[in-house]
């Protein structure tokens, strides 16, 4: 618990390699795409942090029923790193998806399902997270926190079939997820390989993450008990 | 912390009442809520005021002409209704947590689903009250005829899982120190999907498009309702619990 374990020393450095490789990839490795040019780049990284942030919302779910059944502790700070970060990669993802949109699509944003539902994603974990603030016992704070997670990763995939009923009774509104995201382009082996390997890179990236972020969580809640202590 | 203690409770009420208990019991709560209500009036008529506030509101802030409340009818309606119902969801549970009256519900010899159901519905029928004097009202400012069976519907199902979700998040939001604020906040986001469905059924009706094109909405809207009753239903323990 206090020293830094190996394990995650190495995984450090691994992690650390997999970014340098990913990136030499997708800038000599991956061919450029004929029509879209350098832009089409940031799909390597875009649907990457997109993919990690709907993986971590969906492992705060699985933290928030753990949380629930067996009221250790361990869950929460689990749920609470992984909607963090999910936050993050997510915002990532919506960023570069926009840096992409704006030449591609001629707009910074649409309001697509996917992009719509991204959004509501992100407020419903911003709303997590005032929730929590908002508690001062650990232990309620652990489960409203997983009541609501729970709540939460069931709504989503709710939302993004209600808009996308809407779309397909209003096709006025321009793109569908699909179309846009990367059936407008065919991808080349080359392309495939770098795509995968930067979707392993991440994921990767999101563990690494985790885990310092599980042992910080660790560790702030050994100085919660111990000022506990000390205040009595 | 007793939850060992709480779950032998409830089996104990279980056996001994079966389901006419358990009706007696929900019935007890829900009557408890609008014997109060009858007597203070000081939720109905917060919400009621509240949801004649937002229509004037919409009336200047959109200019509702003729043409555009073809179009904007349902979105001011359930804007009005979600607004409302908020006001309404945050009040009724408030007044449990302060007067100390929901650690005597709990206290109760019986199933704690019984208080999140009893609370659930008193919040739908005093969110269906809004609806039945808004609609008029609404109809008589606007020259429009709100009274399709359709509408009532879409308010019915629409309301019955705002409540269930809303009675959820509501119980946790009172419990926080930011409560005032709270609710919106974790309600609006995961409720989105009922109210794109209930904005677009009501549309749907009131510009009376053919049933094919409303059924998907009204499907979406049963799915919302089924889901997150049982949810609330099963997580609703872990949040009352003490």
């Amino acid at each position: 618990m206090d020293a830094k374990p190996r394990l995650l020393t190495i995984l450090d450095a691994v992690t650390a390699l997999m970014m340098t490789a990913a990136t030499i990839m997708v800038f000599a490795y991956a061919p450029m795409e004929a029509v879209m040019g350098p832009v089409q780049k940031v799909f390597y990284f875009h649907v990457a942090h997109s993919w990690v942030g709907m993986l971590s919302f969906v492992v705060a779910g699985i933290a928030g029923i753990a949380y629930l059944r067996t009221k250790n502790m361990k869950w929460d700070i689990v749920g609470l790193a992984t909607v963090e970060l999910g936050m993050v990669f997510m915002l990532v993802g919506i960023v570069t998806g926009s840096i992409w949109a704006r030449p591609i699509w001629n707009t910074w944003w649409t309001w697509d399902p996917r992009l719509t539902t991204t959004t509501i994603m992100e407020l419903i974990y911003a709303a997590y997270l005032m929730l929590r603030q908002g508690i001062e016992d650990p232990e309620r704070r652990a489960r409203f926190g997983a009541v609501y997670a729970i709540v939460g990763v069931i709504s989503v995939p709710l939302t993004f079939f209600s808009i996308r009923i809407f779309r397909t009774i209003h096709p006025v509104v321009i793109g569908s997820g699909d179309a846009g995201a990367e059936g407008s382009f065919d991808m080349t082996p080359r392309m495939l390989q770098v795509f995968f390997f930067s979707l392993i890179t991440f994921t990767v990236f999101y563990f690494d993450l985790m885990w310092h972020r599980i042992r910080l969580g660790s560790l702030a809640q050994r100085v919660e008990q111990l000022k506990l202590r000390l205040s009595e | 912390m007793n939850t060992s203690a709480g779950a032998s409770e409830k089996n104990q009420a279980a056996e001994t009442g079966g389901a006419a208990s358990y009706f007696s019991a929900l019935w007890a709560v829900i009557w408890k809520d609008l014997a109060a209500e009858w007597r203070s009036r000081e939720l109905l008529s917060a919400m009621l005021v509240f949801a004649l506030l937002v229509i004037l509101i919409f009336n200047f802030a959109l200019e509702l002409d003729a043409l555009a409340r073809n179009n904007v009818t349902s979105g001011v309606l359930w804007v009005t209704f979600a607004f409302a119902g908020t006001l309404g969801l945050n009040r009724s549970m408030a007044v449990e947590k302060d007067r100390g009256c929901l650690d005597g519900l709990l206290l109760a010899p019986v199933d704690r689903s019984v208080i999140f159901f009893g609370k659930a519905i008193s919040n739908l029928v005093f969110m269906l009250v809004v609806a039945a004097i808004v609609l008029p009202v609404y109809s008589i400012l606007y020259n429009v005829n709100l009274f399709r069976p359709g509408l009532m519907l879409v308010i019915f199902l629409g309301s019955t899982g705002y409540v269930a979700v809303g009675t959820l998040l509501s119980s946790m939001a009172v419990q926080a120190r930011t409560r005032d604020i709270l609710l919106p906040i974790l309600l609006f986001p995961v409720a989105i999907p009922l109210l794109v469905a209930a904005v677009k059924a009501s549309a749907g009706f009131l510009q009376a498009l053919p049933i094919e094109d409303i059924r998907p909405w009204l499907n979406l809207l049963g799915v919302y309702d089924v889901i997150f009753i049982a949810v609330a239903f099963m997580v609703f323990d872990f949040v009352v619990e003490e």
